[in-house]
């Protein structure tokens, strides 16, 4: 950020917009956008990346869950200008563009995981850190991963056995995420 | 009769994949060229005299297009107030809420204004400095206290705070406690939160060049908020089109036109730009609908064996501050009081409360769990009265499936009679326990007990009407592409409805499912439309679905047989051809719908009128009512009051399961909703009728560790009311949940006599329970 | 639910960031922003400007030296969850940071956001009383201050901190290897704030006696609150049941602070509870218990 892409006014503009430039799925991406936009907002409305949802902005529902350099984080809950030359990840990344969806998707459509998946987006790309991290994960502590994602619909049990199968396929050689 | 490739099977859901990839597209998803984002002004006290707005400051900030009040919406608008939804000939005409608030304000979050700016962010920051001149008046926010006589009112207009008072009832009840060997009271003080989808409320509203307006709207209700938005904005209903995009769910939030989505469209109109407005979290707990409180007395008489005699009682229901749709809430619930059991003589009397808070219309289950926890908890106090084990008394009380179709005494709201119309609820009951493994219980308790665990045990059970009338409609279309098209005025909010049409249509015309297109909520394309509410989609736009496929079918063949110069009776309709019986002689759909559209100058096939399509508006004759048991093992800490589920259990009637999977997954969202009612869930408001828990992080909705496995087993006991013989399962799942809970909970610390009266069940409840009883012990 | 306007620093070093919270009125600075981005979408708080403290590499990091062990301000719970040092040396920040919100909001949080929120439930606020922890505190005008971590909090969810001071770490001594310890605490959903937390440690001597311990409770006051009566009474005592019973009931006679939720009876009533159970648990084969 001090790099000289602050494009702020200096004194007391109405309104201090920045240029943030970052990698999402793979490809550098840049924008303008006020000092208080959020990471989620600025994906969605200003990267026109609308699958990252949007569903409390005060950290709780878990819908704006991105990846920032492979960490899970809410998109809410930190500013646009911050993932300034970070790698983020969406949903949009998770699948090859004209190909079929990638394991962790596809186990959740075999497994009924999702049902307005409005949630599901943050709950992918939760699951994609915990996959990596946790391999061995049971059900219990899949559940505790989870406990950071809310789900009106589905009452979680398809979105943990979706998991659970995404583990079992990476243990035996898949991608799993 | 088609073969039935589709339904009944759990074949992949054609939603999915736009979900998965991040391309389905939500209202906020969605934007215009020269779009305004608006932001609302909301009363920040539950009740106070509107004296002025100071709108100046607020108009100077850049990116402020308008600030407009009610007074500016005047010459778009026909009517000040929004419509009742339901029509009532019993309430009075002052009860609807305004489009924005006029001169006296009755809730905290009610709309007073709306700001229209280049940007969300610019909106808020002009909403927040508008000044707000206001007097402060007497908030009624206690509901026990809101429908005393001498209570201060709600409105200043309006005579008193109950709204409508009613009696429900049936048979001599009063000779019942005569003959009766034993009956009990119970006090029970009932709530049930907010809905809160993960998507909140939103509308974009575009104006086009010839005055007309398209609207995008997160709704459960297309057609029915066009018709309201027709009439409140005197426009062409051809200039007008209602379009829904993905919905992220409803659970009754979202089956309601609200001030917002008026004042968004009629701020487009007056403006002529786009107008978005995206409700956030916040203004869903102020704003949105909620369920809240009942307030139920009753008292159960029963003879020696623990049959019910006659129950009477009274109900307090919390309507807030306004009534948009009806009294269907208090009316469902105490209608649904019986269950799926033989009550001989009823009778209560209902009164409608207005309280200084957000309007209450139904939430996930629609007033059914509260009747539910009611006779349920009745059960649990009378089998304790009379020394019967808990699930004995409701094996002698359950409707014996020889009773079936058993006509209860009670009418529905429409007036037509309440009739469970096919199930066998002893057998239902038996399967929830041997899914638990019941008969394995006492040794599990004793086995915890060893390791200082307290285990219980709840059973419950609940009947829900489902696939409420008076029609859906559905269009069935074979375009000059083959493409195979349904369009339906239903609506779907996760249910994976498109999938179940698809499977129906599916069967009907040899297609896969996802060759088959579905179209939901768009008045643009259906004229005729109901939406999503009630558990009715798969019942009554299923069943619309099925016809106009199986018509669409027959006339496909017909044409078929004639292009082939084949027997009908010979002709097989498979993967998009129909073919010729144990022959590839086959012609494929789009040559039959080219046939069927015919060409200029050309005449159409013998006996065929134009086009392939057929449309259906089916009508239920009644509710069909689905039965549910619940069983449910907990561990309860009863030094710190925390409940754990340990196992769930429900088998549920859902007459036929078109997916099954998909049906599993609505009962474990209603199971899960249900959860929540019963142990977490609470909208709390200080005695200023403030909303205190306005945050997710207050108000706890359940989170994946809360949740057990839940065993779901679908039974299938068909409907005899509808073509497919299906009933919904919607909210079905969140029925009996709170009951069999409370009723595991006490069973785990040996607490009997219903003593769990008041839902949700807090810790500090718990452990206040448990020191009553030792104080009465002692 | 947007925040209101401010102008956002991003400094790339501390003294830059000390100069910034000196010279810019009702600046605020922004850690990891679990607690405070939330607060400023929901405008309860307006700062005009916002220091961003993520960029100062010098503020993070978990360090042994002669003062004990130093963990930076900007330090993320994640890593403080995962790291080896802390798990041999101070086993009880693992497990008290698996309660500590949610794998997304530990992967930003800080240690030192979450001290200076000092919401009165929240978990590191207890960790770094239960170790007496000193905290080391800067400003451009002053220099640097050391003060306890018992001296932090002013009042209710505000740190002694002056308008210009950022906080640059905390030290603390661990406890000696085989220190027992337990983390307890009850909480409506997994991740949610407690309602009550009790962390403990529990140091014995050669012969089986309690030579020193730590107990230190959340969501009881406004800020963790040491139980230091009860620290004495287990002082040269063996453990047990009886005895762990009895420090319990000291902590039920906390005052407690109530709210609509939660009285301060039963708060009161929870600390006796899990300081007993915290106790029993650190201490398993002397309380009788089969851990
Ligand atoms: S929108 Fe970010 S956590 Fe809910
Ligand atoms: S699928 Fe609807 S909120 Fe999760």
């Amino acid at each position: 950020m001090n790099d000289g892409t602050m494009t702020g006014d200096q004194d007391g503009g109405a309104a201090q917009r920045f240029d943030v430039t970052m990698t999402v799925n793979g490809i550098e991406r840049t924008a303008s956008c006020e000092g208080r936009r959020n990471l989620v907002d600025f994906l969605r409305h200003d990267l026109h990346l609308t699958g990252s949802h949007v569903g409390c902005e005060h950290g709780v529902c878990g819908a704006c869950t991105v990846l920032v350099d492979d960490h899970a984080v809410r998109g809410c809950l930190m500013l646009a200008v911050q993932a300034e030359g970070r790698r983020v990840e969406t949903i949009e990344g998770l699948s090859p563009e004209d190909g079929p969806l990638s394991d962790l998707p596809r186990l959740f459509a075999e497994q009924y995981a999702l049902q307005c998946g409005f949630c599901t987006p943050g709950i992918l790309m939760t699951l994609r850190e915990v996959i990596r991290d946790t391999p061995d994960a049971g059900e219990t502590e899949l559940r505790e991963a989870l406990s950071g994602n809310l789900c009106r619909c589905t009452g979680y049990q398809n979105i943990v056995d979706a998991a659970l199968a995404a583990l079992a396929l990476m243990r035996d050689g898949g991608e799993g995420a | 009769m088609a073969e039935r490739r589709y339904i009944g099977q759990s074949t992949p859901r054609v939603e999915d994949d736009a979900l998965l990839r991040g391309k389905a597209r939500f209202v906020d998803d969605l934007t215009a060229p020269g779009v305004l984002h608006a932001a609302f002004l909301r009363s920040p006290v539950a009740h106070a005299r509107l004296l002025g707005l100071d709108l100046e400051e607020a108009r100077a900030i850049p990116g402020v297009v308008a600030i407009l009040t009610l007074a500016d919406l005047k010459d778009v608008l026909t009517e000040e107030r929004l419509p009742l939804q339901f029509i009532s000939k019993t309430l009075p005409p002052d009860i609807t809420p305004y489009v924005l608030a006029k001169d006296e304000m009755l809730y905290v979050g009610e709309p007073v204004a709306v700001v229209l700016a280049d940007s969300r962010a610019t909106a808020e920051d002009a909403a927040s400095i508008i000044g707000i001149d206001l007097e402060e008046m007497t908030p009624v926010g206690d509901l026990r206290a809101a429908v005393e006589p001498d209570a201060p009112p709600v409105c200043s207009t309006r005579a008193g705070n109950v709204c409508e008072a009613f009696e429900v009832g049936y048979a001599d009840v009063d000779a019942a406690f005569r003959e009766a060997a034993h009956s009990v009271r119970l006090s029970m003080n009932q709530h049930r939160g907010g809905a809160h989808p993960i998507e909140g409320r939103g509308i974009l509203a575009e104006p086009d060049a010839g005055g007309g307006l398209v609207v995008r709207s997160s709704t459960q209700l297309a057609h029915e908020a066009r018709a309201f938005l027709v009439a409140l904005l005197d426009l062409d209903e051809n200039r007008l089109r209602v379009v829904t995009p993905d919905v992220g769910g409803g659970f009754g939030a979202k089956f309601l036109l609200y001030p917002e989505e008026v004042v968004a469209s009629a701020a487009a109109l007056l403006l002529g730009r786009p107008v978005k407005w995206i409700e956030d979290r916040r203004e869903h707990f102020l704003a949105a609908i909620q369920e809240r409180d009942q307030l139920w007395e009753i008292e159960a008489a029963c003879d020696a064996e623990g049959r019910l005699l006659g129950v009477r009682g009274s109900m307090i229901h919390d309507a807030g501050a306004y009534v948009p749709q009806g009294i269907n809430l208090a009316y469902n619930a105490v209608t649904a009081y019986p269950g799926p059991y033989v009550l001989p003589a009823y009778h209560m009397d209902v009164r409608v409360g207005m309280t200084n808070k957000v309007p209450t219309i139904p939430v996930r289950g629609a007033g059914y769990p509260e009747g539910t926890f009611a006779m349920e908890r009745t059960l649990d106090a009378l089998a304790a009265r009379v020394g019967i084990d808990r699930v004995e008394i409701r094996r002698r009380n359950l409707v014996p499936a020889e009773s079936i179709p058993y006509a209860t005494p009670l009418k529905s709201r429409s007036g037509a009679g309440i009739t469970y119309d096919s199930g066998d609820f002893p057998a239902l009951l038996d399967q929830v326990l041997e899914a638990i493994d019941h008969a394995g219980f006492e040794a599990r308790r004793a086995e915890a007990a060893r390791a200082g665990r307290r285990l219980g045990i709840g059973v419950a059970c609940g009947i829900k009407g489902t696939g409420r009338g008076p029609y859906e409609s559905a269009i069935v279309r074979v375009g000059r592409s083959g493409k195979v098209t349904v369009f339906t005025g239903a609506m779907p909010m996760g249910q994976g409805l498109k999938t179940a049409m698809a499977q129906i249509c599916g069967d009907a015309l040899g297609l896969p499912p996802d060759r088959i297109e579905v179209i939901c909520g768009d008045t643009g394309t259906i004229p005729l439309g109901i939406g999503g509410f009630a558990s009715r989609q798969t019942v009554v736009a299923g069943s619309s679905v099925a016809r106009a496929s199986a018509a669409v079918r027959e006339k496909a063949i017909r044409i078929a047989a004639h292009l082939l110069e084949a027997d009908g009776g010979d002709i097989e309709l498979v993967d998009g051809e129909a073919r010729v019986k144990g022959t590839n002689v086959g012609i494929d759909l789009r040559a039959i719908a080219a046939s069927a559209h015919g060409s200029p100058g050309y005449a159409l096939p013998p006996g065929v009128d134009p086009g392939l399509e057929a449309s259906e508006n089916f009508m239920p004759k009644g509710l069909t009512y689905g039965m549910g048991a619940h069983a449910v093992e907990v561990a309860v800490d009863e030094e710190t009051g925390l409940v754990t589920l340990t196992r769930y259990a429900v088998v549920n009637d859902c007459g036929r399961a078109i997916n099954p999977r998909m049906v599993e997954a609505q009962i474990h969202g209603g199971v899960v909703h249900g959860i929540g009612n019963a142990l977490f869930e609470y909208m709390d408001y200080d005695d200023q009728a403030q909303p205190v828990t306005t945050t997710l992080a207050d108000y706890l909705m359940v989170t994946a560790p809360e949740v057990p496995r839940i065993d779901v087993r679908i039974a299938e006991y068909p409907s005899p009311l509808n073509p497919l013989g299906v009933k919904g399962v919607g909210e079905a799942g969140c029925l009996p949940v709170a009951p069999a809970i409370a009723s595991a909970v006490e069973d785990a610390l040996g607490v009997r006599e219903a003593a769990i009266q008041r839902v949700p069940l807090s810790p500090p409840d718990l452990i206040d329970l448990l020191r009553a009883r030792a104080a009465d012990a002692a | 639910m947007k925040p209101a306007p401010f102008r956002y620093h991003a400094p790339g070093a501390f003294d830059e960031a000390l100069a910034m919270m000196g010279d810019l009125d009702n600046a605020k600075a922004l850690a990891g922003g679990q607690s405070l981005m939330a607060m400023l979408n929901l405008r309860y708080a307006m700062p005009d400007h916002l220091v961003d403290l993520n960029g100062i590499e010098a503020l993070r990091g978990i360090s042994d030296g002669p003062d004990g062990i130093a963990i930076g301000a900007m330090t993320r719970q994640r890593v403080l969850e995962r790291d080896s040092l802390l798990a041999m040396r101070a086993p009880i920040f693992a497990e008290a940071l698996r309660h500590v919100g949610h794998l997304q909001t530990r992967n930003r949080g800080t240690i030192g956001g979450s001290l200076c929120h000092l919401d009165p439930a929240a978990e590191l606020p207890v960790l770094a009383m239960l170790h007496d922890a000193v905290l080391r505190v800067r400003s451009a005008a002053r220099g640097e201050r050391s003060l306890d971590m018992a001296a932090f909090p002013a009042f209710y969810m505000t740190p002694s901190l002056e308008p210009d001071e950022l906080l640059v770490g905390l030290s603390f001594m661990p406890w000696p290897e085989g220190t027992r310890h337990a983390f307890l605490e009850v909480a409506r959903r997994h991740g949610d704030f407690a309602i009550v937390a009790v962390g403990c440690l529990v140091a014995l001597d050669g012969k089986g006696a309690i030579d020193r311990a730590a107990i230190v409770l959340g969501g009881i006051g406004p800020a963790p609150i040491r139980l230091t009566a009860g620290e004495a009474m287990l002082r040269g005592e063996r453990p047990g049941i009886e005895l762990f019973r009895a420090v319990g009931a000291e902590a039920a006679g906390l005052e407690a602070m109530g709210d609509s939720a939660y009285s301060a009876g039963y708060r009161q009533h929870l600390a006796g509870v899990l300081v007993r159970r915290a106790l029993q648990r650190a201490c398993p084969s002397e309380a009788g218990v089969i851990s």
